[in-house]
């Protein structure tokens, strides 16, 4: 998953708490509200646990043309 | 010497010849310090320029094989260190210092081009605030373009595992010293823009020599930083370290790592972040449920506890059902008594009458038990129905519907109705209205309104 999606919950999950706090829902809309929230923040606490990190080399073509391949960092000699 | 023990005239041409081939001979590797001042460059390439000092002057030549090799422009005024050889430019009569070799007196040449570099790029407006773009503060894919075996792209992937490393790093491999190094660099910067699809680039290198990081002082590189449209953020040797390229870019890093510092946020920053939330979550639903506690507790008095009702109805049904058959054995066993004291008196009479009227008698005794019994049972039944009203009405699954739930302890099965009747590491059946989980106990509370 993408860091987007990452972001996409982290502010999905900011409108929940601020719908909440903002008191106006009913009581049933406040637990559904409620749930979301829980799921949301499982979610981001997951993304953020078990992020990785992709490396690769941007490499130009003769024709111009951009490809990628993995990248492996070599140590220094 | 021999050449003057006889009377021998010399041509002017001779004559020069011989002085040009004395001072080739004899200066043909020297040093020299003085003031420039008549400095011309034509269009050949060539550098002319005199050098002086309070008591004498020298005409220079610098070619332009010479003084291409030069990172900085020589001006009228300024002192130089100069090594050449001497020669004599034959059809003027003058003799002069062939230049191979310059540098200003005091500081070095590599710094003279960077402060005049960095003069015309900031007339021109390349350093200028208004050109600077912002910076994303959490990028998806970074550009890096350095050394594939430098320290930099180290230093970059090891924060990265620091920190929050959902993210992709986009490595562009340059030359970063020496040769060409300046013009590879400007090359991978306009590659980026062409490829697009970064958020924010990194150029930089580790630490080095003046002349290590002078590819960043190029011309060529600042020009493709300012022309960019991705941000960039340089990130050239150590802190102390200042390049053309710090002054151009959208923001200057001190070092390669700090760079990558700058655009991923810390995983500690946004846990806090995320807990932060998760708490002003609880905290609304915890004070929106304060609200309907009064509601909440007029539900829960006017319910009672399903199971108990369930074992009253049930009871109730067992006593019906006693009752019932008891009224019925009654009945029939009269009935039946009534029947042999007719019989009897029937033997003791004459036969056909009695017999007639006892007929009579059994038939009418029978059709009133029957009746007897009907009505019975349409009194029970009806009552049965009724029962079964109040039944559905209590029914726990009605309960169930309005969001309450039956929290069983396992393996018994037991009711939960307190906080203290279960321990940590119980596991606890829920049933809702529609399907049921099978949970674990975390902790327990002794006190409902400790939140959910």
């Amino acid at each position: 998953m993408s860091v987007e999606k990452f972001e996409t919950a982290l502010k999905k999950l900011e409108d929940v708490v601020k719908k909440l706090e903002g008191g106006e829902l009913s009581l049933d809309d406040s637990l559904k509200a409620f749930e979301e929230g829980v799921k949301l923040s499982g979610f981001c606490s997951r993304k953020l646990n078990d992020a990785e990190k992709r490396v690769e080399v941007l490499i130009k073509q003769k024709d111009g043309a951009f490809t990628r391949e993995k990248f492996r960092l070599e140590d220094e000699s | 010497m021999e050449l003057f023990a006889e009377k021998r005239v010399l041509t002017v041409t001779q004559l020069t010849t011989l002085v040009r081939g004395v001072l080739e001979e004899n200066f043909e590797h020297v040093w020299v310090e003085g003031e420039v001042s008549n400095l011309a460059m034509p269009s050949s390439g060539h550098l002319y320029f005199t050098l002086k000092d309070a008591g004498a002057q020298l005409r220079c030549v610098m070619f332009r094989a010479s003084s291409r090799a030069l990172k900085f422009r020589p001006r009228d005024g300024q002192g130089f260190i100069v090594r050449g050889r001497l020669s004599v430019f034959e059809p003027r009569g003058e003799y002069q210092l062939i230049v191979e070799y310059m540098e200003p007196q005091g500081i070095g040449a590599l710094q003279l081009a960077f402060v005049q570099l960095k003069e015309r790029l900031a007339m021109e407006g390349l350093f200028a605030e208004t050109h600077k773009k912002p910076v994303p503060k959490l990028p998806r894919r970074i550009g890096v373009v350095t050394s594939a075996t430098g320290a930099a792209i180290h230093d970059i992937l090891n924060v990265l595992d620091r920190r929050f490393a959902n993210i992709e790093i986009l490595l562009r491999p340059v030359k970063v010293q020496g040769e060409g190094a300046a013009e590879e660099i400007a090359a991978a910067i306009n590659d980026f823009n062409l490829y697009r699809d970064i958020d924010v680039m990194i150029v930089g290198r580790g630490g080095g020599s003046l002349e290590d990081l002078w590819a960043f002082n190029e011309e060529v590189v600042a020009r493709a930083v300012h022309a960019s449209k991705i941000p960039i953020i340089s990130a050239v040797g150590h802190e102390v370290d200042f390049t053309i390229v710090d002054f151009v870019a959208d923001l200057r890093a001190p070092t390669p790592s700090a760079a990558a510092e700058l655009v991923v946020t810390s995983k500690e920053e946004l846990d806090a972040g995320l807990e932060a939330l998760v708490h002003r979550l609880r905290q609304a639903i915890k004070h929106r449920l304060a609200e309907n506690r009064a509601e909440f507790g007029a539900l829960a008095r006017s319910v009672k506890d399903p199971a108990l009702l369930l074992g009253h109805l049930a009871q109730r049904l067992d006593d019906m059902h006693e009752r019932l058959c008891r009224a019925m054995g009654g009945r029939i066993e009269r009935s039946t008594d009534r029947l042999f004291s007719a019989r009897n008196r029937l033997r003791l009479t004459n036969p056909s009458v009695q017999l007639e009227r006892g007929r009579e008698l059994l038939i009418s005794l029978a059709a009133r038990g029957e009746r007897a019994m009907q009505r019975l049972l349409d009194r029970n039944r009806e009552s049965a129905a009724v029962s079964a009203g109040k039944l559905n009405s209590l029914s726990p699954l009605l309960t169930l519907a309005r969001g309450y739930a039956i929290v069983s302890r396992l393996p018994d099965w037991t009711l939960v109705r307190d906080g203290r009747n279960v321990a940590p590491g119980d596991r606890l059946d829920i049933t809702f209205q529609r399907g049921g989980a099978l949970c674990i106990v975390e902790s327990s509370r002794t006190e409902r309104d400790g939140g959910l």
